[in-house]
């Protein structure tokens, strides 16, 4: 699983002790063995970029030409009528409802799933640990599906009431406004996807946490650190960039997770009032395409969904990307 | 088992070290790190020289405290949905397992009011289906690693190596749209079994090479040095030596990748419609999957049948699952190198 | 190392057993068919056939579908049907695409252009015939609610399209008393359900409010709501958020209101509330007129029907065939299949799963007509 992060080991081949791996070019004596498996190596990685090469000219080709008809703003509107004479969308009310809905998902799965690894790796009795350790990464493989279903028919019944106190309670603050969606809303998504992703979190952090140099570990336990010191003096410096590759990962997973999400979340009717309230409900990206994929009739319409995956394509992976530049200048820093 | 977990899990971020060898013992020893053996300081009567250290030794020891505190509670706080997801699932969902027909029979004429059946169909679907895409994805995937690690330099393995980040970007569902509007709008070919493992395969290539790559970085150099030292060629060096060498851990990553691809449910709603039979055509025809029986099923929930069938399915893919990790360690611990 | 290959090796072969036991699998023995078994009668000459028959479209007709299946399959071992409920539009498309034998619909293929396209054409490309729409199954859409402490409750169209537009928002609001004298109302907030996905039912109801109650729903109809309210996925998604929800109310097929044990409001067409059951729905349908011509039997429903006892929320789920198949065995497996399904004994069994058989007339009528496809 951690090898989905999308954050690669090594740039240009370098070996593990920071030396490039030897390329060995003068050993290829050009024998017809050399030749092929060097040739089949290269046109494997030649297929990944005509796939993906591929796959962006087929969403662009596709979204261009709705993109051109379309009526209204696409980044800013919040109409979504993709059909018709004139046809109009925009993608604002996905885009807020899956970045609130992500970004709640992170703020509570990074910080306890680091707390749960710092646990297992630091504080947990040794019995404790590795029985622990396997339910934790069960948990990391148990299919998003399972937890939309566990979401929608066990865990709702006993959100609803908690949802009503909030609102009742905090009703003045904006982001906690009542809307009168009843189940669906944009935090009750976020809490199931942060149940789903935190076992992700869990799970890269514990590995690189359990790598933590003993010296270290040691060196700040004979100054006289705490217990607690030593852990943010050593450990958490030292596992900060895997910790933020699994955030990225989860944060990934939390984005495009399609059909529990699907199923979740209560959408809104056309015309509905803006509200920045996390009690509104509303349909992300992922959502609104699988839930209108068997409408997918005229070019137009397909190309408004399209359109939206591709912003979906974007934000995954300028999240990717992000990840990916902290992690280099941590690891420059570092070295 | 830890060990050879954290081994194959290895993320890419470790902090290089000297030698392969020293980071294993290292880790072995890590374990045995006495957790409650420090006393912390405040506490003890030799508290005295870190008064320098600035804060009040009284703080410090409570800090330490909270934070044992806070850890703890974490995890308890973190466990309870867990445990009552997997308590859910098979509590609701055992009973069907332990039948006499769930492994055997499928749900032909089982209408969705109706009990009994089984999900043998669905067990071998999604089986034939991960074995396809692990066909299909696997020597890419890990021919695009060897040449990263071994091969690439310079444009064209920057090039690969950002494509490979941008594959592992793509939201389930566009690889689904993708593979639909080539199999099926463009070319006119049926959707099947096949066409969803295609969109399968774009989810999982990314997987195996970024595992396959940590793993093959993670080869000391000697190894390759001592094959080229004896006049090896290059591919026979890669094969025998640093595959050899990384085999465990690359097959740890496949098997993970194809934990994950098997509980997708995305591109088989798109491209794999649901049979309530046997199919073992992979080409033509409706295509039978656990995640899809779950899908059909929930589409009645109100019906205790039905209801019961989901959990059922629900248990029976995590069992999959829970079994292809086993088999992973199981093969990582085997064919590992001792070195 | 060779320790090692063994292990693997034991590995594999304990992953490989679970595939290879597959030669022990079996289907399942010939059900008990539901409902009296259907071998007798007009169904007893069926044509076999060996091979694979792929249907998709409405989910409000999969219950009906799926029963004829089972008794096609009972008697024809090695014939598979295959039905897919994701929705209507999604059953034309396929169609359209040739991904599917034949659809399943809420409404019959339309002849003018949606976003430039005529579905009933590019239908007929692809077959290389004209496509036939036949009404198959009618089913009622009930309309169903959750209120605490309300076991009857009625309403008329004028209430309904007001409560689903948002302009009625309390249970106790004088125009549900009107109609409920006697009844002692809450004042629960009213949480309207609507289906988030394109649906044929959505459009049937919508197409209900707009014929009968044209002041109080100025909106178009259409498989997408158009009105207030929450949405869920599919049936079962809003069917279990009414039920979860004190004081929610939806429109959903019967069965899917039967399965969750929902309560269903009467409906009031000006000659008194009238109650949905078999009787009440079978006085719509036999006003239905078909409006296609020849073999192709679109009907057209008289959703204000004011006739006393009648009730008036229906749909009516078509099958979409070719009229003459380009491959000739496909013709004819769709033809043993659906002659089945229009059977009078399947037709009869399919009371009881919550929908209303097809008047008489119309039943000869798709009868003929599914004689017809070669």
């Amino acid at each position: 699983m951690s090898s989905v992060t999308g954050v690669p080991t090594v740039n240009d081949g370098e070996g593990p002790d920071g030396q490039r791996v030897p390329q060995a070019d003068r050993a290829s004596t050009g024998r017809l063995g050399d030749r092929l498996f060097g040739g089949a190596a290269t046109a494997s990685g030649v297929i990944v970029i005509a796939m993906v090469t591929l796959i962006a000219t087929f969403l662009i080709i596709q979204a261009v030409p709705a993109l051109m008809n379309n009526q209204e703003n696409f980044l800013t509107s919040r109409v979504w009528s993709p059909g018709g004479e004139e046809p109009g969308f925009g993608i604002l009310e996905f885009l807020w409802t899956t970045v609130a809905a992500a970004t709640i998902a992170m703020l509570i799965a990074v910080p306890f799933g680091v707390a749960v690894a710092l646990f297992l790796t630091q504080y947990a009795p040794a019995w404790m640990r590795g029985p622990a350790a396997a339910l934790v990464d069960l948990l990391a493989a148990v299919p998003s599906i399972v937890y939309g279903l566990w979401g929608l028919i066990t865990f709702a019944p006993f959100f609803k009431p908690f949802q009503g106190w909030l609102e009742s309670t905090f009703g003045w603050f904006p982001l906690l406004a009542q809307t009168g969606i009843t189940g669906g809303t944009i935090l009750f998504i976020g809490i199931v996807l942060s149940i789903m992703v935190v076992p992700i979190v869990t799970a890269l952090s514990r590995e690189i946490f359990g790598q933590t140099p003993l010296a270290h570990k040691e060196g700040a336990l004979a100054l006289g650190a705490t217990h607690w010191e030593m852990i943010r003096t050593t450990v958490l410096p030292f596992g900060r960039p895997g910790v933020i590759s699994a955030a990225m990962l989860a944060l990934g997973r939390a984005l495009g997770e399609t059909l529990a999400v699907t199923f979740l979340v209560s959408s809104l009717p056309n015309g509905a009032a803006w509200t920045w309230s996390l009690f509104n409900g509303g349909e992300t990206f992922a959502s609104k395409i699988a839930n209108n994929a068997a409408e997918f009739s005229s070019p137009t319409r397909t190309g408004a969904y399209i359109a939206a995956g591709l912003v979906l394509f974007v934000l995954t992976f300028a999240v990717n990307s992000i990840a990916r530049i902290v992690i280099e200048r941590r690891k420059a820093f570092s070295e | 088992m830890s060990t050879l977990t954290r081994e194959g899990r290895a993320t890419g971020d470790r902090r290089p070290r000297p030698q392969h060898e020293d980071q294993r013992r290292d880790r072995r020893r890590d374990d045995q790190v006495p957790d409650e053996g420090a006393t912390p300081p405040g506490q003890g009567p030799d508290a005295g020289p870190l008064a320098e250290m600035g804060s009040p030794q009284r703080g410090r020891a409570v800090k330490d405290a909270v934070a044992r505190v806070v850890m703890w509670g974490a995890f308890g706080v973190v466990m309870i949905p867990l445990v009552w997801i997997l308590y859910t699932v098979v509590s609701r969902g055992v009973h069907l397992l332990l039948s006499s027909t769930w492994w055997t029979n499928n749900q032909r004429n089982i209408n969705s009011g109706d009990v009994g059946g089984g999900a043998r169909h669905a067990i071998e679907g999604t089986l034939m289906m991960a074995g396809i895409t692990a066909v299909i994805a696997v020597p890419i995937g890990i021919l695009t690693a060897v040449y990263l690690v071994e091969y690439g330099r310079g444009g064209l393995a920057r090039a690969i190596s950002f494509t490979v980040d941008i594959l592992s970007g793509i939201p389930s569902i566009v690889a689904a749209l993708f593979i639909y509007a080539v199999w099926v709008t463009t070319f006119g070919i049926e959707r099947s079994g096949f066409a969803a493992a295609l969109a399968l395969v774009l989810l999982m290539i990314p997987v195996v090479v970024r595992s396959t790559e940590s793993m093959l970085t993670l080869v000391p150099n000697e190894l390759r040095e001592a094959a080229y030292a004896l006049g090896v060629p290059k591919w026979v060096t890669v094969v025998k030596v640093v595959l050899r060498t990384a085999f465990s851990g690359i097959v740890t990553g496949v098997l993970l990748g194809l934990a994950r691809i098997m509980g997708e449910t995305a591109p088989l709603l798109i491209l794999a419609p649901y049979t309530k039979n046997f199919q073992r055509d992979l080409f033509s025809g409706n295509f039978p999957t656990l995640p899809m029986m779950i899908n059909q099923d929930r589409g009645d929930i109100g019906l205790a049948a039905a209801a019961e069938r989901m959990w059922g399915a629900s248990l029976t893919l995590i069992l999959l699952v829970l079994l292809l990790n086993l088999v992973g360690r199981i093969i990582a611990r085997a064919g590992s190198v001792k070195t | 190392m060779s320790v090692s290959r063994t292990t693997v090796l034991g590995a594999l072969a304990l992953s490989g057993a679970l595939l290879l036991s597959a030669c022990a699998s079996e289907n399942n023995s010939p059900a008990p068919a539901a409902g009296g078994s259907g071998s007798s009668g007009s169904t007893g000459s069926t044509d076999c056939f060996s091979g694979n028959l792929k249907a998709e479209g409405s989910s409000a007709q999969k219950n009906a579908i799926d029963e004829a299946i089972s008794v096609f399959q009972t008697k024809c071992a090695d014939a598979t049907i295959d039905y897919n409920p994701s929705g209507s539009g999604s059953g034309i498309k396929q169609f359209i695409a040739k991904q599917v034998d034949f659809a399943g619909s809420d409404s019959a293929l339309k002849t003018v252009a949606v976003d430039g396209l005529v579905e009933a054409d590019d239908a007929a490309k692809a077959c290389g015939s004209p496509a036939w729409n036949l009404p198959m199954v009618t089913g009622p859409i009930a309309v169903a609610y959750n209120v605490a402490g309300v076991d009857k409750l009625v309403l008329d169209a004028e209430v309904t399209a007001k409560i689903f537009d948002g302009k009625v928002t309390t249970w106790n609001d004088p125009a549900i008393a009107k109609l409920n004298a006697g009844v002692k109302l809450p004042s629960t907030p009213i949480k309207v359900y609507f289906r988030s996905d394109d649906s044929g039912t959505t459009e049937n109801f919508t197409k209900y409010l707009k014929a009968a109650a044209p002041d109080a729903w100025s909106y178009e109809t259409g498989k997408k709501w158009t009105g207030k309210g929450e949405g869920k996925e599919k049936s079962a998604g809003v069917a279990t958020a009414v039920k979860g929800q004190d004081g929610g109310i939806t429109y959903v097929e019967l069965s899917y209101a039967k399965q969750n044990t929902l309560k269903m409001a009467e409906i009031d067409t000006g000659s008194g509330p009238v109650e949905l059951n078999a009787e009440s729905v079978g006085k719509t349908v036999a006003t239905a007129k078909p409006v296609g011509s020849g073999n192709d039997l679109a009907l057209k429903i008289d959703y204000a029907t004011k006739e006393a006892g009648a009730y008036p929320i229906i749909l009516v789920t078509y099958e979409v065939v070719c009229s003459k198949y380009s491959d000739a065995a496909q013709g004819s497996k769709v033809r043993a299949f659906l002659t089945t399904f229009a059977s009078d004994a399947v037709q009869g069994q399919l009371e009881e799963l919550g929908y209303a058989p097809l008047p008489t007339e119309v039943a000869t009528k798709v009868q003929t007509a599914v004689k017809a496809i070669s």
